[in-house]
């Protein structure tokens, strides 16, 4: 019974499968997959949609949407047959072709980084030996996407909003890849499939998650901010920046072309936060080892929806940051440390087993963090703060 | 020679072609992306998953990006008004001739000085990672030299105009 409800996708789609002619049924098994992933992610889009709304609602002293059905829940359902029905309206000097072109491409390569996801146990839809690296060069992809819609646009602030986004990105995805890349290491292999497999064990009833280590839980926060920041999340959110630059790179875009930069964004989001759970949060195994009997796909559902609320939760508490903020912080101090966590990482895996090398390397992370905090803050001086215009 | 090459391999050939033909550098830009995706796809049908990853991840991840930026930050994107082709274009097609002739002969005679494969090999990614730490670590580490090279030079240019400027 358990070890159905863990394959009932599995065995559902086998059955499915089984009334198509033999020759038919490998090609309608990647379908079944195909179409099961773009249809669940953006339904789990429109539920964090609402989430999104009501929960920034709540932190902010506000009801958020509550007219649509019993306590606003059908707002997503609403929203979509809105952007749907309005007018697309396309500027005149546009670059027409490029125009239409950048949403469908940043959805489609958006869409494709779940190929490798392993959500379940034998729930990965393509099982690649260098998955990690298929969904990393898939993510690089779609900044071309961003620079698209910011070019054809022929708006100033679009194009601004994409040169923000094109270089936020480009910084952030080298700590993106370096936080990765411990995980790697320790592992011995690019396949996301053989990384949770490795972090699916038990010691005393608790699992041997990446994040349980000094190193994974450095990596861990140092791949998070990195994250956000290639999301173009808050505090990240510069490239739309509204009070500067309007919406960003997609300010000439209405109706469903800009919904779908909408669902890009948070299909994007459920995708990275996926990738984080892969390599940190142990995928789809269970916090505890008497906790196994759930189904394992409902853990990893599960973590990936704790992220985006992580995310909204962030979103509510930080101010956006400056530009220049953004990128010394990109470039002196999370890419040196992520340098550093590498480093740890090695020393972890050859130390050895034993509690010393537990107490090496969280003291060696943990001074590194304070000194280059320390060492940073000293050149910002920071103090009262004049408005020469405002006051 | 499947169907799926023949539909790559027209791609590719399309998005270079487009690349060299049109006349707005973004949209020549963009085309060479086509290329570039065309050529990833390409090592993929060969069951080259790493060599096509890399491709996608540093070509149109990186390289392309860097491409549109200078087009941005240099010139501008507007589409000049006269033809666009250089009066020196003699020149360039019998170079581009001469070196895709000497590119031709290197791979056609490649063929008869290694040993010819009869099954497919089968090559993980560790067996990359082995080698370049292994047998090829001595050129890894001059182009990694090369690479850094360059960034110092890169930087030294842009902290030269900061400095005349004070």
């Amino acid at each position: 019974m358990i070890e159905k409800a863990d394959q009932i996708f599995i065995l559902l789609s086998h059955w499915l499968v089984s009334f198509l002619p033999a020759w038919l049924q490998a090609a309608a098994m990647v379908l079944l997959g195909v179409v099961a992933i773009v249809v669940t992610f953006p339904a789990l889009f429109a539920v964090t949609v609402l989430l999104e709304r009501k929960g920034l609602g709540r932190m902010q002293n506000r009801y958020g949407p509550n007219r649509v059905g019993p306590y606003g829940i059908f707002q997503p359902i609403a929203d979509g047959i809105k952007s749907l029905t309005k007018e697309d309206i396309v500027p005149r000097s546009a670059d027409a072709v490029v125009h239409f072109m950048a949403p469908v491409f940043l959805v489609v390569v958006v869409f494709m980084g779940y190929a490798v996801l392993p959500m379940g146990r034998n729930m990965t839809l393509v099982n690649m030996d260098a998955g990690l690296l298929f969904f990393f060069a898939i993510g690089a992809s779609s900044e071309l996407s961003v620079f698209m819609a910011g070019w054809s646009s022929r708006n100033k602030y679009s194009l601004l909003g994409a040169m923000r986004a094109v270089a936020q990105m480009i910084s952030y995805e080298v700590p993106l890849l370096m936080s990765s890349l411990a995980v790697v290491m320790i592992t011995g292999s690019l396949s996301p499939n053989k990384i949770v497999d490795a972090q699916n064990q038990y010691t005393y009833g608790l699992p041997h998650w990446y994040i349980f280590t000094p190193w994974g839980f450095a990596g861990f926060l140092l791949f998070a901010v990195a994250a956000t920041a290639e999301t173009n999340r808050s505090p990240f959110d510069l490239p739309e920046g509204e009070s500067e630059l309007v919406a960003g790179y997609f300010t000439e875009y209405s109706g469903f072309k800009f919904a779908l930069f909408f669902l890009g964004e948070y299909v994007g989001m459920m995708g990275i936060s996926g990738l984080g759970t892969t390599l940190f949060l142990g995928g789809y195994s269970a916090p505890f080892s008497w906790l196994q009997w759930v189904p394992s796909w409902c853990w990893f559902f599960g973590k990936v929806m704790l992220s985006m609320c992580v995310f909204i939760w962030v979103r509510g508490t930080l101010p956006r940051l400056r530009q220049d903020q953004l990128m010394n912080f990109a470039w002196k101090f999370v890419l040196p440390l992520t340098l550093l966590n590498l480093m740890v990482a090695a020393l972890w895996r050859f130390m050895g087993e034993g509690w010393l090398r537990w107490v090496v390397c969280s003291a060696i992370l943990l001074l590194a963090y304070t000194v280059m905090g320390r060492v940073g803050m000293r050149r910002e001086h920071f103090g009262p703060r004049s408005y020469r215009y405002a006051e | 020679m499947s169907l799926v090459f023949y539909v790559i391999a027209g791609l590719s050939v399309a998005g270079a072609l487009a690349a060299v033909l049109l006349k707005n550098t973004v949209h020549c830009a963009l085309a060479l992306t086509v290329a570039f995706a065309g050529l990833a796809l390409l090592f993929l049908e060969l069951d080259a998953q790493f060599a096509g990853f890399a491709q996608i991840l540093i070509y149109i991840g990186a390289v392309a990006i860097l491409v549109v930026f200078a087009i941005l930050l240099t010139r501008g994107s507007e589409t000049p008004k006269d033809t666009v082709y250089s009066r020196h274009w003699i020149v360039g097609l019998v170079t581009a001739a001469g070196i895709f002739a000497v590119l031709g002969w290197a791979v056609l005679h490649s063929t008869v000085a290694l040993p010819r494969e009869t099954t497919k090999p089968e090559v993980t990614v560790m067996d990359i990672g082995n080698a370049l730490m292994g047998r090829y670590v001595l050129p890894l580490e001059i182009v990694a030299l090369l690479l850094t090279a360059a960034l110092i030079g890169a930087v030294i240019v842009a902290m030269h105009d900061k400095e005349g400027a004070q």
